[in-house]
C-alpha cells in the first residue's frame, strides 16, 4: 500500500456536516467557547437542508390558539408510537424559542398581516388532540430550508466557526467503545486528514440515494450512518423510510406539502378527490404516510393517470393566482421546469417519492448515541443530530416540517450537552495508530480497485431492487427477495472498478465510498423490514396488515459486518421528561 | 516592445475522442473541458458521443450519463439536481447557468461544457470559488439588531418583508459574478453581483439596525462601482433574480441619502 501522509488536527468538538443540524450546533459550540471544526463534504450552502420547502412546525399560536402539548400528540400519533415520547416532549416544547431564535438570526419568514411569522397547515397538525387542523408551519414562502440554511450558513460565518469544506470523511476513530475522532481526505488537494476530538457529532443527514426515485440530492449517502455501522455500532429504525406523496412523475422533484396546506388537492383520472375517502376528516393533509398508501392503492385499482396510469395528479389551479405568486414561488417554477406544466392552469403529475429516513443513529435527547449491551448505554464521544439521527422522534413516520425543526432544537441539545460535558482545552488521548491503518486500508483498497463492475452498475442494481422490493407496500416475499439481491450486489463490491487513481477530486473515488456507505444501509433497512411482521406508519406489510403493539412497539436495531446484519430491539421510551405532560397510550390512528 | 504571453499551460489542446459504443442512432457530441492538476498536461477538451435516445432533458444528465456509462473520471459538482443547491453552475453552449435545469435542447449543435470562465480551475468542471466565498463573509451577512429581547420575534411588515422578495432566494451558484467583465477584471476587489446582492439583501431587511454602516461598507470605488451596468448578471441569473437592479439601487441610496 502507498503510504499516505496525514495531517493532524486536534478538536474540542468535530460535527461532521454543515447542514441545518451540523451548523446548528456549530455556532452552540462556539458561542460556548469550544474549539471546533465543521467538516462537509460540499459547501455549506449547498446541503440538502436547501431543498426543504413548506416550513418548519412550532406552536407560536400565531394564527389561531395553539398548545406544544397538541404539537406533541400530533408527532405521538404521526409516528404511529414508535417515537420516544421524552424526545418527542423535548422537541415540541424547545421549537417556539428554536423558531424565534431563527428569526433573531435574520431568516426570512413570510408574514401575517400583523407582521408575525407566519403559518401554513400542514399534514397531522391538529388543534386540540386531533380536533381540527391547526396552522403551526412557519414559512419563508416555499423556500423555508433554504432560508434557514442560508441563514445559519451566517451566524457560523459571525462566530468564526472553522470549517473544512469539500473533505470527504472516511471513518471514526475509535477506541474502547469510545470516539475519539474522526479521518477525512481532502479533495481539493488530496491530503488526508486526521482530527482528534473529545467528542464527534455526526450530522450527515439522510441515504435516500439507496433507491432509485427519491426527492433526496445526490449527496446524500448517509456517509455518518455507515461510518457508525463500521466502528460495529447500530442502526435504529432503519426500515422507516418515507415516500413523499408528491414527488414529480418521472424526475422524482419534491413538491412541497404545503401546495396542500394552500388548499391543493390530489385526484385520480376519474376527477375524484380521493382522499376524502381515506381519510375523512383530514382528507389531503393526513400524514404522509397515510396519503402515500393511499395514492398506490388508487394507481395498483387502475384509478391512475397517464400512458401507464401509473401516477395521479395534485391540482391547484383553483387557488388565488396572488397566494401562488407569494407563498408558493418556487414550486410553480419546479412544475414549468421538470413537467412543463404552468401550475395556474394544469395539475402536476406526481407519485409518491422516497423523501427522508425516520431511521438513523440511535440517540437519547440530549443528541448523545446510544448502543445496546444488556440495557441501553451511550457511547462517550459520540453525538448524532438531524436525519442522520434517530432520536426517536418521527418515530415510524415523519409529519411535514418536524424535520426543520428536529435539526435546530437538536442541533443545539447537542452543543449545549458537549459544553457540558468537555471543558475547552482538555488534551487529547493516544489512539492506537492501527485504527488510522484500518481506515486507510479501505481507502487504498477502493481507490486501487480494478475489478469488473463499474460503481454505477452496482448502485442502480441497489436502487432498483429497493425500489421494488422495499417501497410503499411489501410483503414477506417481497422483503426475501430484496434480502437476497442487496447481498449479491455487495458481493459485487469484491470486484468493484475504480478508474480514477488520482487525489485530487477525484469523483469516481468519492462515488465509490459513497457506494460502499450506501450498500451497507441498504442491507440493513432491507433486513430490518424483513424481520417487523407488523405495519406501523411508513413501513405497510400486506401480509401484516396490523399493527402489533404487544411484539412490535420496539426500535428496530441493526449491526452490519459486511453483507451480513444482526438485528435486535430496544424498548420504546413510555414516559414523558417532566410532569408538565402525560404520555399519551397507543390508540387506533385515523385521520 | 512589450510581449504579452499567456501562462504556458493555458492552452486548451485536443483531447481524447469518446465514440458511441451502442450503436444509437441518435448522437450528440458532447465537448467538455478536462483538466487534471496531478498531472504536467495542458488542460483539453474531450468530446463524448453521447446517446439521446436514452438521455432525460437537462444537461446534467448528460454529464451523468457520460460519468456513469462512458467515463468515470469526468469531475464536477451536483448534488440537489433541482437548482436549489447552486452545485452545478457551469458554462454550457457559451452560457453560464445550472446543469440541472439548463435543457440540452435548448442549445443547438454540438454541446461544449466549459467550467465558470474566469475562474481558477480545481479540475475539470470544478471552478475555486474561495474568493467569492471570502468576499461574501466581509458583507457580514447576519442580522444586527440592538433588540435585546429573546423570548419575541421583531415584526415586520408585510411591506416590508416583500422588499426581500428577489434577493434572499440567491444561491450563490456565482453565475451571475463569474458573467460580468468587469468581476473578471477586478475580482479580487470588485465584489461582483453575487456578493452585492446578498449586501442588498442586509441593507434592504427592516429589522436590521446596521443599514447606514452597511451602506457604508461598500461604498468604494473598487467594491460596488466597479459596476458598469453591462447587465450580464441578471441574464446570466438560473433563478431570475436581477443582481443590476439590486447594485443600481444600493447606488440610488448612497446618492441620496447622507452617508
Amino acid at each position: 500500500m502507498k503510504s499516505y501522509n496525514i495531517i493532524d488536527h486536534e478538536y474540542d468538538v468535530v460535527v461532521l456536516g454543515a447542514g441545518g443540524s451540523g451548523l446548528r450546533a456549530a455556532v452552540g459550540l462556539s458561542e460556548a467557547g469550544l474549539k471546533t471544526a465543521c467538516i462537509s463534504k460540499v459547501f455549506p450552502t449547498r446541503s440538502h437542508t436547501s431543498a426543504a420547502q413548506g416550513g418548519i412546525s412550532a406552536a407560536l399560536g400565531n394564527m389561531g390558539e395553539d398548545d406544544w402539548r397538541w404539537h406533541m400528540y400530533d408527532t405521538v400519533k404521526g409516528a404511529d408510537w414508535l417515537g420516544d415520547q421524552d424526545s418527542i416532549e423535548y422537541l415540541c416544547k424547545e421549537a417556539p424559542a428554536a423558531v424565534i431564535e431563527l428569526e433573531k438570526y435574520g431568516v426570512p419568514f413570510s408574514r401575517t398581516e400583523e407582521g408575525k411569522i407566519y403559518q401554513r397547515p400542514f399534514g397531522g397538525m391538529t388543534k386540540n388532540y386531533g380536533n381540527g387542523i391547526v396552522q403551526r408551519t412557519c414559512a419563508a414562502a416555499d423556500r423555508t430550508g433554504h432560508a434557514i440554511l442560508h441563514t445559519l450558513y451566517g451566524q457560523a460565518l459571525k462566530h468564526n466557526t472553522e470549517f473544512f469544506i469539500e473533505y470527504f470523511a472516511l471513518d471514526l476513530l475509535m477506541k474502547d467503545g469510545e470516539c475519539k475522532g474522526l479521518i477525512a481526505w481532502n479533495l481539493n488537494d488530496g491530503t488526508i486528514h486526521r482530527f482528534r476530538a473529545h467528542t464527534v457529532i455526526i450530522a450527515t443527514g439522510g441515504y435516500g440515494k439507496v433507491y432509485y426515485s427519491a426527492t433526496s440530492a445526490h449527496t446524500c449517502t448517509g456517509d455518518g450512518n455507515a461510518m457508525v455501522l463500521r466502528a460495529g455500532l447500530p442502526l435504529q429504525d432503519m426500515e422507516f423510510v418515507q415516500f413523499h406523496p408528491t414527488g414529480i412523475y418521472g424526475h422524482g422533484t419534491l413538491i412541497s406539502e404545503g401546495v396542500r396546506g394552500e388548499g391543493g388537492y390530489l385526484i385520480n383520472s376519474k376527477g375524484e378527490r380521493f382522499m376524502e375517502r381515506y381519510a375523512p376528516n383530514a382528507k389531503d393533509l393526513a400524514s404522509r404516510d397515510v396519503v402515500s398508501r393511499s395514492m398506490s392503492i388508487e394507481i395498483n385499482e387502475g384509478r391512475g393517470v397517464g400512458k401507464d396510469q401509473d401516477h395521479v395528479l395534485l391540482n391547484l389551479s383553483h387557488l388565488d393566482k396572488d397566494v401562488i405568486a407569494e407563498r408558493l414561488p418556487g414550486i410553480s417554477d419546479a412544475a414549468r421546469l421538470f413537467a412543463d406544466v404552468d401550475v395556474t392552469k394544469d395539475p402536476i403529475p406526481v407519485v409518491p417519492t422516497v423523501h427522508y429516513n425516520m431511521g438513523g443513529i440511535p440517540t437519547n435527547y440530549k443528541a448523545e448515541v446510544l448502543t445496546v449491551n444488556g440495557s441501553e448505554k451511550t457511547v462517550p464521544g459520540l453525538m448524532a443530530i438531524g436525519e442522520a439521527a434517530c432520536v426517536s422522534v418521527h418515530g415510524a413516520n415523519r409529519l411535514g416540517s418536524n424535520s426543520l425543526i428536529d435539526l435546530v432544537v437538536f442541533g443545539r441539545a447537542a452543543a449545549k450537552r458537549a459544553a457540558e460535558l468537555i471543558k475547552p482545552g482538555t488534551p487529547h488521548e493516544q489512539i492506537a495508530e492501527s485504527e488510522t491503518q484500518k481506515c486507510l486500508d479501505r481507502f487504498d483498497k477502493l481507490r486501487n480497485a480494478q475489478g469488473q463492475n463499474s460503481t454505477a452498475e452496482l448502485r442502480l442494481a441497489m436502487q432498483k431492487t429497493m425500489q421494488s422490493k422495499c417501497a410503499v407496500f411489501r410483503t414477506e416475499k417481497n422483503l426475501k427477495e430484496g434480502v437476497d439481491e442487496i447481498k449479491k450486489t455487495y458481493e459485487g463490491m469484491d470486484s468493484i472498478s475504480v478508474k480514477d487513481r488520482s487525489l485530487v477530486f477525484n469523483t469516481d473515488l468519492v462515488e465509490t465510498l459513497e457506494f460502499d456507505n450506501l450498500i451497507r444501509q441498504a442491507v440493513t433497512t432491507v433486513d430490518s423490514a424483513y424481520h417487523r411482521k407488523e405495519s406501523r406508519g411508513a413501513h405497510a406489510r400486506e401480509d401484516y396488515p396490523k399493527r402489533d403493539d404487544e411484539k412490535f412497539m420496539q426500535h428496530t436495531l441493526a449491526w452490519c459486518d459486511g453483507k451480513n446484519s444482526k438485528i435486535s430491539y430496544r424498548e420504546v421510551h413510555k414516559s414523558t421528561l417532566t410532569n408538565e405532560v402525560q404520555y399519551f397510550p397507543p390508540q387506533e390512528r385515523v385521520y | 516592445m512589450v510581449q504579452i504571453n499567456l501562462p504556458k499551460n493555458s492552452e486548451v489542446k485536443k483531447g481524447k475522442y469518446y465514440k458511441d459504443q451502442t450503436g444509437s442512432d441518435n448522437i450528440r457530441k458532447v465537448n467538455v473541458y478536462r483538466w487534471d492538476p496531478s498531472t504536467e498536461e495542458n488542460p483539453r477538451l474531450d468530446t463524448y458521443e453521447v446517446d439521446m435516445n436514452n438521455c432525460p432533458s437537462k444537461v446534467l444528465d448528460i454529464l451523468n450519463k457520460i460519468k456513469n456509462e462512458i467515463d468515470p473520471s469526468l469531475a464536477y459538482r451536483r448534488s440537489c439536481a433541482h437548482g436549489v443547491c447552486g452545485s452545478c453552475a457551469m458554462n454550457m453552449g457559451g452560457k453560464n447557468g445550472l446543469a440541472c435545469t439548463t435543457s440540452h435542447e435548448e442549445i443547438d449543435g454540438d454541446l461544449d461544457i466549459y467550467p465558470l470562465p474566469h475562474l481558477n480551475v480545481k479540475r475539470d468542471l470544478i471552478g475555486d470559488l474561495d474568493g467569492l466565498y471570502k468576499q461574501y463573509q466581509s458583507i457580514e451577512p447576519w442580522l444586527k439588531t440592538n433588540s435585546k429581547s429573546n423570548s419575541n420575534e421583531i415584526y415586520q411588515s408585510k411591506k416590508d418583508r416583500e422588499k426581500l422578495d428577489g434577493a434572499y432566494e440567491c444561491i450563490m451558484c456565482a453565475c451571475c459574478s463569474t458573467s460580468c467583465p468587469s468581476y473578471w477584471w477586478n475580482g479580487d476587489k470588485y465584489l461582483g453581483p453575487a456578493v452585492l446582492l446578498q449586501a442588498y439583501r442586509w441593507i434592504v431587511d427592516s429589522r436590521d439596525d446596521e443599514r447606514k454602516a452597511r451602506l457604508k461598507k461598500v461604498a468604494d470605488e473598487l467594491k460596488l462601482y466597479r459596476c458598469h451596468t453591462i447587465l450580464n448578471c441578471t441574464s446570466a441569473c438560473p433563478k431570475g433574480l436581477n443582481p443590476a437592479k439590486a447594485i443600481a439601487e444600493i447606488k440610488k441610496m448612497l446618492a441620496t441619502s447622507n452617508i
